[in-house]
């Protein structure tokens, strides 16, 4: 472990900075991705970088990694100036990083991931033996005492993630960038996951820590630097800053968020437009009865793998309902396939957005039209000027910031795509739309949006049906809350009985985990 | 037992099922006069299917071994036919010329970005036309030192033979398994085959890798060649036509995984004893078309796509080793 410089740094001046960027400059064609930035980090601490998407967060990673070359400043490493060429070189170096996707290989075997490349050799064969001594010896700094010898594949994202780092900081020793390590965690593997990053900090490595979770950047963090639009708005020590303050320096507005009012006081009275009966299906979802009201919006709320999703894509036709019955007004209706969900008005935005969403390859026209085209059937194309109008005319609703309409959609931001996919089920005039996770992995501002969006469109009369993990958000926009747990709904809140603290009490019952996650 | 082993460990059991079945029919069948003559007549397929196996394992394919093998042996026969060389000199030039070829295949897939079903295709058309450029007529190989090799061989107990090309065969899976599972290469290419911007990130040398993959497979289906002159004694530009399917066939029932990141060259090694098993069995019948081989390796094939799915499928549920939660 390359600790020595570190400890030294420290005794000597406890304030050396560890990686110090110095007026870090970087352009694209058309655009100044960051302008003279300063960035500081020292050894022992842990740095938020801060911004909402296309601030320059991801950008100034890559220039201190090695993946863009600077087009101006110098970047110092225990005050001495590098310039690396490559992630590779940068790990040389002494920064390793570790990405939101876990970037190893999950057909290889644990030991094999932490070693690979740099095997331990006798007479030209990997010692196997050695190498899977040492992985057990290195994962067990981090507390983690698992067969080595099994697929990596085989374990929880959480724990390869910590595999990851395990290799990231063995392989560089100084200096840790941690982009979005929780964004597909639940809340106990984070708690395992700072677990060790306050280990690593004790140990005096400098970490650089990227969230879009407010709270866990409060929880874990020792400073935040905030950017925006390619520019430092500040450095300051975590303790102290309010949350209102930090949101504000982030978008460099008030954001209403946070000064919300808390739950819908008046329930909505809408004649019911939807209703379900004992609806279910063996497997994903016990039975449930639902109504909706015209424009009424409803949360789910539960922990993951609780029954929300499943919810959603049984109502959606997804994994078809194998008991109850359905209704849209007073006629029975059935909806084995999303096909038929749709023809009676029913849109879904689903919870993975990259995968099960947006295709990436296709222009933003192509994936807002998809719905509308595939409800009219393929033999009855959308002329062109017609695609063109609609594409536009959300794109400018929406506020979906792009270029030009014909822009790939996966060069677009998460918020963005987000807004394209929810712009595609909005083209179809859905009388009621499922939202599974709409805010997930989006910035502060896009998230903001999203909200009023989904406030607007109940006031349009549309009926919504959201899936969210942030109950605050919830409590902001839902009518009523229902509460999902172990496949069940179990309790609905309307009215006044919508707070946070209920919902939470509602999802623990008596599990205790789900407190933690939301208090 | 590990997930990963459980294709690996289906291709012994199907084995051992067959060798059983067939010994409960014909009891002759279970002599080391049967299993010599199983390595001898397999060993070419042996040979080309290791090198195979390394390819599908990085996730790629190669369409050319059959190709490369043809054109092997009639370079070889032409070589020995119309100059004075020794046949060790012969072999050593082709080898470096199959090699070279593999490497260039190599090359560029990885440089030009081109998908290796392509690349390998046209290698193939292009090794098969080389062969043809050469002669297109069967050359038969009468040098005497081939009649020495081909005397070669070891008597098992019980007067079975162990010819040379069949120990050839059990030293390139030997040390097929050496490469792949004991040095880094080896170690390279599954994580090529795991995921190729991943292994990249992770400081895996890719362009060194795929190139030393298919020049590896080229050299052993230059080797291949090689065993197979010896085998036949000449050397035809259509010969061996569709080794490289048969070869695939082998690698999936060995248990490779055809998406690549999995497979083990030792259930290359019982895949193709399997597919020579059937043929024996046919032999031995004596009234059974020669075709039924084909039908039960489609079966086969079939059976191993099956049960590769199942498995993806359940450790996609989750039906891994405990998960860690504390």
């Amino acid at each position: 472990m390359v600790q020595t410089p570190t400890h030294r740094a420290q005794s000597l001046e406890a304030s050396a900075p560890l990686l110090h960027g110095l007026g870090i400059t970087k352009a694209f064609p058309g655009a100044l991705a960051l302008d003279n930035v300063d960035f500081v980090l020292k050894a022992g601490e842990v740095h938020a970088l801060l911004g909402e998407n296309g601030a320059g967060k991801s950008t100034l990673i890559k220039c201190l990694t090695g993946v863009h070359r600077l087009d101006g400043g110098s970047i110092l490493l225990d005050g001495s100036a590098i310039a690396p060429r490559s992630t590779q070189d940068a790990q040389d170096h002494g920064i390793g990083t570790v990405y939101q996707e876990v970037n190893l290989l999950p057909n290889l075997t644990v030991a094999e991931n932490l070693y690979l490349g740099r095997q331990p050799t006798r007479f030209g064969v990997v010692d196997s033996r050695k190498m899977n001594r040492d992985a057990s010896a290195l994962l067990a700094q981090y507390d983690l005492h698992i067969d080595v010898t099994e697929d990596l594949g085989s374990y929880s994202v959480a724990i390869q993630q910590i595999i990851a780092i395990a290799r990231a900081v063995d392989l560089s020793g100084k200096v840790l960038i941690l982009d979005e390590p929780t964004a597909s965690l639940d809340a106990h593997e984070v708690r395992l996951l700072f677990d060790v990053v306050r280990r690593l900090k004790a140990r005096g490595l400098g970490i650089v820590f990227i969230s879009h979770f407010l709270d866990q950047v409060f929880e874990i963090s020792d400073t935040i630097t905030v950017l925006r639009n390619g520019q430092k708005v500040g450095t300051c020590p975590t303790e102290g800053l309010g949350r209102l303050e930090l949101v504000a320096m982030m978008l460099g507005r008030e954001l209403e968020e946070e000064t919300r009012e808390h739950g819908k006081v008046h329930a909505n009275t809408g004649p019911v437009q939807f209703s379900f009966k004992g609806f279910g299906r063996k497997g994903r979802i016990e039975p449930f009865d639902l109504e909706i009201r015209k424009g009424e919006a409803i949360g789910i709320a539960g922990l993951l793998g609780s029954g929300r999703t499943e919810t959603a894509e049984t109502l959606f036709g997804i994994h078809a309902a194998d008991s109850g019955k359905a209704m849209i007004g007073t006629t029975e209706v059935s909806l084995p396939t999303p096909r038929s969900a749709v023809l009676e008005g029913f849109g879904f935005c689903p919870e993975d957005r990259k995968v099960d969403g947006i295709i990436a390859d296709l222009s933003i026209r192509e994936n807002i039209i998809l719905a509308l085209q595939a409800l009219r059937g393929w033999t009855k194309p959308i002329p062109r000027k017609e695609q063109n109008a609609i594409a536009d005319k959300y794109i400018k609703a929406l506020d979906i910031r792009t270029t030009d309409r014909e822009k790939p959609i996966g060069q677009l931001s998460g918020g963005n795509q987000q807004k394209a996919i929810l712009a595609r089920w909005l083209a179809t005039h859905p009388r009621f739309l499922i939202l599974d996770e709409p805010t997930r992995g989006i910035d502060v501002g896009a998230h903001a949006e999203i909200i009023r969006l989904i406030e607007e469109l109940c006031d349009q009369g549309m009926s919504l049906l959201v899936i969210s993990s942030e109950l605050e958000e919830l409590t902001v926009y839902s009518h009523r809350i229902i509460v999902v747990r172990d496949r069940k709904h179990v309790a609905e809140l309307t009215g006044k009985e919508i707070t946070t603290a209920a919902v939470v009490d509602a999802i623990a019952g008596n599990q205790p985990a789900a407190q933690e996650r939301a208090q | 037992m590990k997930t990963r082993h459980l294709p690996f460990a289906a291709t012994l059991v199907i084995f051992i099922l067959a060798y059983g079945l067939c010994y409960t029919q014909f009891p002759a069948m279970l002599s080391t006069r049967v299993i010599g003559n199983l390595l001898t007549d397999n060993a070419f397929l042996g040979i080309a299917a290791v090198g195979m196996t390394f390819v599908i394992i990085s996730g790629g394919i190669d369409l050319s071994i059959g190709s490369v093998i043809a054109f092997t042996g009639v370079f070889i026969a032409v070589m020995l036919k119309t100059t004075g060389l020794h046949p060790l000199t012969v072999f050593a030039l082709v080898l470096a010329v199959t090699c070279l070829f593999g490497a260039a295949m190599g090359a560029v897939i990885h440089f030009l970005e081109m998908p290796p079903f392509i690349v390998t295709l046209a290698g193939m058309f292009l090794a098969r036309g080389l062969a043809f450029v050469l002669s297109t007529d069967s050359v038969p190989i009468s040098h005497e030192f081939y009649g020495t090799l081909q005397d070669i061989f070891w008597r098992m107990p019980g007067k079975g033979r162990l010819t040379l090309i069949g120990g050839i065969m059990l030293v390139t899976v030997g040390l097929g398994m050496l490469i792949a599972h004991r040095t880094r290469f080896g170690a390279n290419v599954y994580a090529l085959g795991g995921g190729q911007a991943t292994a990249r990130l992770m400081g895996v040398p890719i362009a060194a890798t795929t190139v030393g993959i298919y020049a590896l497979s080229g050299f052993l289906a230059g080797l291949s060649g090689i065993v197979f002159s010896l085998y036949t004694s000449a050397g035809y530009s259509l010969s061996a036509v569709g080794v490289e399917l048969d070869a695939i066939a082998a690698v999936v029932i060995g248990g490779t995984l055809l998406t690549g990141g999995s497979g083990y060259i030792a259930g290359t090694l019982f895949g193709v004893f399997i597919m020579g098993l059937i043929q024996t069995y046919i032999i031995f019948d004596g009234s059974l078309s020669s075709w039924w081989t084909k039908i039960v390796i489609g079966l086969l094939l079939l059976l191993f796509i099956l049960l590769q799915k199942g498995l993806t499928w359940a450790s996609s549920r989750g039906f891994g080793p405990a998960h860690r939660t504390a």
